[in-house]
């Protein structure tokens, strides 16, 4: 009996890992020469599981993300049902962003992780005028003169957030959202690819994409473009799926994904093909190594990653020295 | 002795299930699109390039495919707007009717021709000048006029998606697309009542299930005036005529546009509409409302 349950298990493994190495094999054979010429002199990449021209691939993008924009933020919650506001909360609580800071979000699109950062800024603002208030209970007519011309100087400690992302009817979602939260100031939103980004050298103090980076089709030029634009001291963040390390989580997430996602996004959606895109583009994907790997050539440091929901998230972040 | 056979049962069994995991995962891990490398070199874009068995075809697994019929069926309920959600469930709910639709066209001899032809309608295809030009009465001109009351247009049919058999998903398509010449044949509007009528007419012909569905529950979004005239004269003949009817997805209408209406309706067995004031128009039936 332990010999058969041995086997099983052994056979088991075997079938996990034969298709963890299809996945790898395809995700390194891409990532690592995304190249392979043909007698045109085109180079491929990768659309999910479909091999396409690389400057093909941009186009595709854009019509997935123009045709999902409308329903997308209903499709997350009803995709991840509802925990991608917890991933999303948790970049922002990693991040800990204080008042003053730049925010630069790529692919920030429906800007969900830009409404985060000023909720949080914010908060962090009353926190401090809260302490502050509190430390002096009974001030002297010198310190509340003191506080009034400080508070006309608060108006610089005010927080920016950039949302750059190259898909108009995103952005359109966007500020429409927005609009209707009240969340005017302190928002700029800007059409711009993250391989070329319209800003200047040294600009922000945080450069954070969510769940943008597996579309792009250059993802060594995007990583160089955050360095670029980041000033000294300031940090990469990026919120991407990876690879689910427990085995049986990684079958069901599969399952799941192949199963259910390409469903959801015909019954809500309407759209069958953007969504099989989605978890295709998933698998495709580098893993939190090898990402790391390529945060660190990029020029960063202190590269390190946070595993959420076993693996099906990755937080990298890594630092502009 | 009986523990090692129902470990060996139990462990064969969890066999059975990785494999069919796996098997299931590597389906979907494996797809590369056949059509698309070819083109690699000329650039086209998509549209042109399809894997599956015929233009639009998405390869579904029976566990997608339940979920599509579930979720689809929800949202249609929800939303009877969402035409796509309708024909979405009748593609994955049908596939036995339309395996009986096929093999009674084949059976047909015209019905075979069709098969072979695969003629399709479409604005494109529709030579509307001629159409205009043929006499009152004229199975063309009634279409026509019919297209025209109603501000229709045959370009409006979803493509089929979900069926697994290139020569079934021609049936769906040309059941989708006679639809609206079943409307002309039957001298039923694009209102509530008349979809409803042709439905009930759909389902006692085609057997399939969304028709059956769309029967069963369009009626609850009726008037009671109107669901008396459903129940007492307009139903009873859809029912009666869908059963005792040729098949209609075996007649060539493409070659049948000079046909009198009257003629063609007794060569296919279907008795005129009975008399009940339906409106012929969406406009005239807002104001009896």
């Amino acid at each position: 009996m332990a010999a058969s349950m041995r086997l099983l298990v052994r056979r088991a493994i075997r079938l996990t890992h034969r298709n963890i190495n299809v996945t790898t094999a395809g995700a390194s054979g891409q990532t690592g020469c995304c190249c392979f010429s043909d007698a045109a002199g085109d180079r491929s990449t990768h659309f999910g599981f479909e091999t396409v021209p690389e400057t093909e691939k941009a186009k595709r993008v854009y019509k997935v993300f123009e045709n999902v924009a409308q329903k997308y933020d209903v499709m997350n919650d009803a995709m991840s049902l509802g925990v991608h506001r917890l991933w999303k909360d948790m970049l922002l609580h990693v991040m800990h962003p204080q008042p003053g800071v730049r925010l630069l979000d790529v692919a920030g699109g429906t800007g969900d992780i830009a409404f985060r950062f000023l909720e949080y800024v914010r908060s962090q603002q009353e926190r401090q005028r809260r302490r502050a208030t509190r430390s002096m209970q009974t001030p002297s007519w010198q310190d509340i003169s003191d506080n009034y011309s400080n508070e006309n100087g608060e108006e610089s400690k005010e927080s920016r957030a950039v949302v750059c992302d190259i898909n108009k009817e995103m952005l359109k979602v966007g500020k429409q959202k927005a609009d209707s939260m009240g969340m005017g100031t302190g928002l700029s939103w800007v059409v711009g690819d993250a391989e070329e980004l319209p800003f200047d050298d040294n600009q922000f103090d945080i450069y954070s994409i969510a769940f943008g980076i597996r579309n792009v089709t250059h993802i060594e030029q995007a990583l160089q473009e955050a360095l670029r634009v980041l000033k000294p001291g300031g940090r990469f963040m990026c919120l991407e799926f990876s690879k689910v390390t427990n085995p049986v989580l990684a079958r069901l997430y599969d399952a799941y994904s192949f199963q259910m996602i390409p469903v959801l996004g015909e019954v809500i959606a309407g759209d069958w093909k953007s969504y099989q895109y989605l978890v295709e583009s998933i698998r495709k994907f580098p893993d939190q190594e090898e990402f790391k790997g390529m945060i660190e050539d990029a020029g960063f440091y202190c590269v390190q990653y946070y595993n959420l929901t076993g693996g099906v998230v990755a937080l990298h972040s890594g630092f502009k020295l | 002795m009986t523990t090692i056979c129902a470990c060996a049962l139990t462990s064969k069994m969890w066999l059975y299930v990785g494999k069919a995991l796996g098997r299931l995962n590597r389906r979907h891990c494996g797809l590369i699109s056949k059509g698309c490398l070819r083109q690699l070199h000329n650039n086209e874009l998509t549209d042109s390039c399809y894997d599956g068995m015929y233009p639009g075809h998405i390869h579904t697994t029976p566990i997608q495919k339940a979920l599509l019929a579930v979720g689809s069926g929800v949202a249609a309920l929800q939303n009877p707007y969402r035409h796509d959600m309708v024909a979405v469930l009748g593609e994955t709910t049908g596939h036995l009717a339309l395996m009986n639709l096929r093999d009674r066209m084949r059976n047909d001899p015209e019905g075979y021709t069709v098969l072979t032809e695969r003629p399709r309608i479409r604005l494109s295809t529709l030579d509307l000048n001629r159409m205009a030009s043929l006499p009152d009465g004229s199975f063309g001109r009634e279409y026509l006029r019919f297209l025209e009351d109603n501000h229709v247009t045959p370009d409006s049919r979803a493509d089929v998606k979900f069926v697994d058999h290139e020569e079934l998903a021609y049936v769906m398509q040309r059941y989708r697309e006679v639809h609206d010449l079943l409307h002309t044949l039957l001298g039923m509007p694009t209102n509530m009542l008349g979809e409803v009528a042709v439905k009930w007419f759909e389902a006692a012909q085609t057997g399939l299930p969304m028709c059956a569905l769309g029967a069963v529950l369009g009626p609850l979004r009726l008037s009671s005036s109107r669901l008396q005239s459903l129940f007492t004269s307009l139903g009873p003949w859809a029912l009666q005529n869908g059963r005792r009817s040729r098949c209609i997805l075996s007649i060539f209408y493409e070659r049948r546009w000079e046909q009198n209406l009257e003629d063609l309706r007794q060569e296919l067995n279907i008795e005129p509409p009975p008399p009940v004031i339906l409106g012929e128009t969406n406009k005239r039936t807002v104001k009896e409302e």
